[in-house]
């Protein structure tokens, strides 16, 4: 017993040989779940942990990086750490990163602790334990940073409540819904390794570094203590795939299946973070264009050749994205300005200098279809004319978003696709996401649309300040367009810039 | 199979049937080439309002903000129901000219192509 036990041991002790087979119940009764997704495990002792972390050295790992990073906000929040952001602007793409991922973080949380309870391998389990508890240290910082941006910007106040009933944190909480009604190998496909292998660079690496060039402190420190824990989680997403297609070759099918899905699922979602690279950062890290080409195209790419050996090919409808990288954005912004009105963080069209960054990052799209748009829009503004869009949008009934989206290969034309299904139509915006409806319709005729529930009189009443009511946003405070925003008003004042015209109320003082 | 479920025959409940919108159906308006207006729109109405009202009030209202709005000129507009040619007539509601629950109106006003020509 004195000899010290080497890494390898330690390992097989402390998680292997923390499982054992049950005597006086059946498998089938202790994992029920096992079985209705219709993939073949034949051994639970093949699975590789990559990273051997014993769940001793996982807890002092993590304790060092919580005490870096409360060092890091309390001197943050002393410093007034918000006031080195680049402009307030920039705060809108953090109300909607803090609004609409922060509440996916506990979601996961909530998520692989499900699927670690329902995986009959030990190793299977440490390593979903270890990602749930890492969801919820990712969750409670970011409320720390939504806690300290709260006391200086409107629309942080009430994330929790929001993510319930806003029309655009539909879209990311169906996403997650979505996964975790599945059965847990699903929701670890989905979300280990379509999301967190195969597209979280794309969140994290322009989010991120788009913090730290716009002076994001407190964004920043978050990110890369969440980071070192992503590196795990992608490195799970792949074990999880090789794992699944080794065990048997039935099950290469509903992977394949699965990945097409959450693929879509997660293209249609990221959008959102392209238009806050495109639009809602002062200062740019690059566009969704580049990073869609580096994290996608070649990394990806290289990725799905590497998966053929197991017969798993690229997503389908792929192609789709390589043509929409150079839309998506625009369009996507566009849908925001539309209804600002309605949302708890604000919008502005771009000045000269930004709209010659987005005609030089998309030469083949944007002064073509988007320049005219967006040039008529601020001039209207300037008259004070600033466009609100009078009616509630057509949904796609899968990624919740409003069908804003062209049709492939044709940059003006609306893309439509709809569904009959027992006597009901369902309307989609793209062949990925009527795909995955005709799949499972028993499941998506289900999904709370926001518009419906709004005409269905669910949703406080008929009117905008009704329903923002019931969003419990602040009518004439975190919606309508960034020029008269009392944060904007706010910023001037304590920058001691030139005032401007504005009768905002002084709600945050 | 219509869902991969732990229960067997496990059935949702569509949210989304006639029968939640309290009289009204909900369908669609999509005005080609004017992607100024972000997607299309929806509108819950009851299926016995005359077409004229959504000519003469409602899509008005919906989209008299854009410059290309006094080129309309009804007796021209091209229309498409649910993806086929379609000849609404005025007078008759919406229901008789064969607007359903979750129906999809497309229009094309002629010489009308958005905000510098740009579909917009």
């Amino acid at each position: 017993m004195s000899r010290k036990l080497n890494l390898r041991e330690r390992y097989q002790r402390m998680t292997r040989d923390l499982a054992w087979e049950p005597s006086y119940q059946s498998k089938s009764d202790i994992y029920p779940q096992m079985e209705f997704e219709g993939i073949k495990i034949e051994d639970w002792d093949k699975w590789e942990d990559p990273f051997r972390l014993t769940m001793d050295s996982y807890w002092k790992y993590q304790a060092e990086k919580e005490r870096k990073l409360y060092s890091i906000i309390d001197a943050f929040a002393q410093n007034n750490g918000h006031m080195n952001v680049t402009d307030a602007r920039y705060v809108n793409a953090l109300k909607l990163f803090l609004t609409g991922v922060s509440p996916l973080e506990y979601a996961a949380h909530r998520g692989f602790a499900m699927v670690g309870r329902q995986f009959p391998g030990a190793g299977a389990q440490v390593a979903c334990q270890m990602q749930s508890i890492d969801e919820l240290r990712h969750v409670q910082t970011q409320i720390h940073t939504i806690s300290h941006y709260n006391k200086y910007f409107n629309g942080f106040h009430d994330f929790r409540h929001m993510h319930d009933r806003v029309w655009y944190l539909s879209v990311p909480k169906s996403f997650f819904d979505d996964a975790m009604s599945a059965g847990p190998f699903e929701f670890i496909t989905a979300i280990s390794f379509s999301f967190e292998y195969v597209l979280t660079n794309l969140l994290f690496m322009p989010f991120m570094s788009g913090a730290a060039f716009n002076g994001d402190m407190a964004t920043v420190t978050f990110g890369f203590s969440a980071q070192s824990d992503e590196s795990r989680h992608m490195t799970l997403g792949l074990e999880v795939i090789k794992f699944m297609a080794e065990q048997h070759p039935d099950n290469i099918p509903i992977i394949q299946k699965w990945i097409d899905k959450w693929f879509w699922r997660g293209y249609r979602l990221l959008t959102l973070v392209g238009m806050m690279m495109d639009y809602m950062l002062p200062k740019k890290v690059m566009s969704w264009r580049e990073a869609w080409e580096i994290y996608f195209e070649q990394n990806g790419g290289a990725l799905f050749e590497d998966m053929a050996r197991y017969g798993l090919r690229m997503p389908k409808y792929w192609e789709q994205t390589i043509e929409g990288k150079d839309h998506i954005t625009h369009q996507a912004w566009g849908i925001f300005y539309n209804y600002t009105h309605a949302a708890a963080f604000h919008t502005w069209m771009p000045d000269n200098e930004e709209m010659d960054w987005l005609s030089a990052k998309y030469p083949d799209s944007f002064d073509q279809y988007y320049r005219p748009r967006f040039e008529h829009w601020r001039e209207q503004a300037e008259a004070g004319n600033r466009f609100y869009n009078p009616t509630l949008p057509m949904l796609c009934q899968t990624c919740q978003i409003p069908m804003g989206f062209t049709e492939p290969g044709d940059p003006t034309t609306i893309g439509f696709r709809a569904s009959d299904f027992e006597g009901n139509r369902y309307h989609f915006c793209s062949d990925g996401c009527k795909d995955i409806f005709d799949n499972e319709p028993q499941k998506f005729c289900q999904a709370w649309m926001p518009v419906h529930q709004i005409y269905q009189g669910n949703c406080g009443g008929a009117t905008v300040p009704d329903v923002l009511d019931w969003y419990h946003l602040n009518f004439g405070v975190d919606n309508f367009d960034y020029a008269q925003s009392p944060d904007r008003q706010h910023w001037q004042q304590w920058k001691g810039e030139a005032a401007e015209e504005s009768d905002a109320p002084d709600e945050a003082a | 199979m219509a869902v991969k479920a732990i229960t067997p025959d496990y059935k949702g409940e569509a949210l989304d049937g006639v029968d939640n919108f309290h009289g009204n159906i909900m369908f669609h308006v999509n005005w080609e080439k004017h992607l100024m207006f972000c997607a299309p729109l929806a509108f819950a109405m009851p299926p016995d309002a005359p077409f004229s009202t959504l000519l003469e009030e409602t899509l008005p209202t919906a989209y008299g903000y854009h410059p290309d709005w006094k080129k309309v000129d009804w007796s021209k507009v091209e229309w498409t129901l649910d993806h086929e040619p379609f000849d609404p007539k005025p007078d008759a509601s919406l229901e008789e000219n064969g607007i359903v629950h979750r129906s999809l109106l497309r229009f094309t006003v002629p010489g009308a192509e958005g905000i510098a020509d740009s579909g917009s």
